[in-house]
């Protein structure tokens, strides 16, 4: 029996574990949280339960089949709050997968080490956020948590809430921030109409698959109708006021490169600011799986959603960001494959026309709303660039000037940016920008920041019991 | 003007009565619900900053809310750098807000 390990059970990885099982491998799926669903389905717990849980997302009843389906299913075995800390490779190239479970960030987690046939790697991705001056002041947060704290807590992250950024994304943030009593005050949108027409218009008998995007959409904005949400394309929040946590924000409007227009500037009064610019895959366990990243900085894939190492597969947002309609169809060619299946089987003939049509929505979705290169203009000298090193553009400007630094690995040993305790996760992709645009022909080592050999933090008792764990295996295993 | 828990009464999804619970934050009891996170708990007590960064000891909170970003981090039962925003609150949890100054530099 094939044993097929999935890590990430949101949309594609559930997605996937029900098509392995389909072909009857033994299926084993990890997800860091104690709840399944992702980022997407981010749900109340079961101590909390909600008649109409089903009004804070699309797609509810396709959860819960997934999930009930799964659940029931003893050839499936789901572990929650798994984090997997490290993937190394065996002599055939095969992924060994290093799994701490147990509370997060605690003490006594117990230790996995898997060596699946096939490896599904589904583990989504999170906002990124540009920079700009005020955002490390308490009260801004990124669109995702806002998200996050509304549906999986019923917290509103403010009373008066500025909803900023690009892409779809921010539609439902404000509509959840409205559904949990907050008063969202605008949706400010970067990309101007033209762009958005740009990337949405031509060519829109393609969108006919995607209907049922659209209706998501449609529905959204209906909501926002119904709450009475302002929405602005071609503005965007270029600074966020206030001591010891936000008061206020500037919105300006922006060119079509994002750069702010002089003399558009207006103060809004906000006590939280909502901000994402898109998406960033989180490539660090497929870098270590040794699969090979694109230029556009996703995981490479065939028709079976085979990455370049032939036991590992990828689906979901670390392959494009396509949504969820995409991700569900990911997934199942992803698990089905994984299993032992053909992309052309006739079970999974239905997804891979879905996953044509969502692969077409993703470069919509980036032509529409990708990050434009005139952002850099909203930033000030002392803007804070990376959040944990407390890193100033100003210094990432000058020493990379002043050492004529090529590689970004340079930039962060004399800026410090970059090697805080989030390793990058926030500021990497905004680094690497930057280096990039004083570096003469651009930067010699673009992956390195989503390359972390150590995917979690880990505590050095739980290292020194993985080296345990690890010496009982015979070493020409690995 | 501070984030807080919806009041149920007022929730269109209807959520049931969940049990109560109570933590120690530096030292002050806060309440919140069966099931919340830390960072969840902070945030419906209408609080928005816990963390000092080590740099020049400014504010921070949540920032990411999904455990990507370690702004959150605070001690838990003796533990440190624990990401609030991804551990459940347990009924007498004692919290504290990390602050870790960088050491002096000295001639």
């Amino acid at each position: 029996m094939t044993s097929v390990v999935i890590i990430g059970a949101g949309p594609a990885g559930l997605a996937a574990a029900r098509a392995a099982r389909a072909r009857q491998a033994a299926v084993t799926l990890l997800d860091s949280s104690d709840e399944v669903g992702g980022q997407y389905w981010r749900h109340l717990p079961a101590e909390r339960p909600a008649e109409r849980e089903s009004l804070l997302h699309h797609g509810w009843s396709t959860f819960l089949e997934l999930r009930e389906a799964l659940e029931a299913d003893p050839g499936c075995d789901i572990v929650t709050s798994a984090q997997v800390w490290a993937i190394e490779r065996d002599a055939n190239d095969s992924p060994v997968v290093h799994v701490l479970v147990g509370e997060p960030d605690g003490t006594d987690r117990s230790q996995l080490i898997l060596t699946p046939d096939a490896l599904v790697l589904a583990t989504g991705a999170h906002d990124r956020t540009l920079p700009f001056p005020g955002w490390q002041l308490p009260g801004v947060f990124s669109a995702g948590a806002a998200q996050a704290l509304a549906k999986g807590e019923r917290v509103a992250v403010g009373r008066r809430v500025v909803v900023a950024g690009a892409g779809p994304f921010l539609l439902p943030v404000a509509a959840a921030l409205a559904q949990t009593g907050a008063r969202v005050v605008g949706v400010f949108e970067a990309s101007r109409v033209r762009g958005l027409m740009a990337g949405w218009l031509p060519q829109p008998h393609k969108l006919m698959g995607v209907a049922g995007k659209t209706g998501e959409l449609a529905g959204y904005l209906l909501s926002h109708l119904h709450h009475r949400i302002p929405y602005r394309t071609g503005h965007a929040v270029v600074a966020a006021h206030g001591t010891d946590r936000v008061e206020s924000v500037t919105v300006a409007r922006v060119n079509a490169d994002w750069s702010p227009i002089p003399g558009t500037e207006r103060r809004i009064r906000a006590d939280a600011v909502c901000v994402s610019h898109g998406f960033t895959p989180r490539l660090e366990l497929a870098i270590a799986a040794g699969c090979n990243i694109s230029a556009d900085r996703f995981v490479t894939v065939d028709a079976a959603q085979r990455s370049t190492v032939p036991t590992v597969f990828a689906a979901g947002e670390i392959t494009g960001i396509g949504g969820v309609d995409a991700a569900l169809a990911e997934g199942t060619l992803a698990g089905h494959c994984a299993a032992g299946g053909s992309p052309t089987d006739p079970t999974v003939a239905r997804h891979e026309k879905k996953r044509a049509v969502y692969v077409d929505f993703a470069a919509r979705l980036e032509r529409a709303h990708g990050i434009r290169r005139g952002w850099t203009a909203w930033l000030k000298n002392d803007t804070t660039i990376c959040r944990c090193e407390d890193v100033s553009y100003e210094t990432i400007r000058t020493t990379t000037e002043a050492t004529c630094a090529v590689g970004l690995r340079s930039v962060k040993l004399t800026t410090r940016a970059g090697l805080g305790i989030c390793q990058g996760r926030m500021c990497g992709r905004t680094l690497e920008d930057l280096a990039g645009r004083s570096a003469p022909g651009g930067l010699i080592d673009r992956v390195s920041t989503d390359r972390r050999p150590i995917a979690a933090p880990v505590r050095l008792g739980d290292l020194a019991r993985a080296h345990d764990a690890t010496a009982a295996i015979p070493t020409d295993s690995l | 003007m501070s984030p807080g828990l919806f009041p149920r009464s007022e929730d269109g999804i209807r959520p049931a009565a969940s049990d109560a619970l109570s933590i120690s934050v530096d030292g002050k009891t806060v309440d919140g619900l069966a099931g919340q996170t830390i960072a969840g708990v902070l945030l419906g007590s209408g609080r928005l900053a816990w963390r000092k960064t080590s740099s020049d000891g400014s504010p921070r909170g949540v920032f990411c809310g999904i455990g990507v970003c370690f702004d959150c981090i605070v001690e838990v039962n003796g533990i440190r750098d624990v990401r609030a925003c991804q551990r459940r609150a347990r009924d007498g949890d004692q919290v504290i807000s990390q602050h870790d100054p960088l050491p002096e530099v000295t001639e």
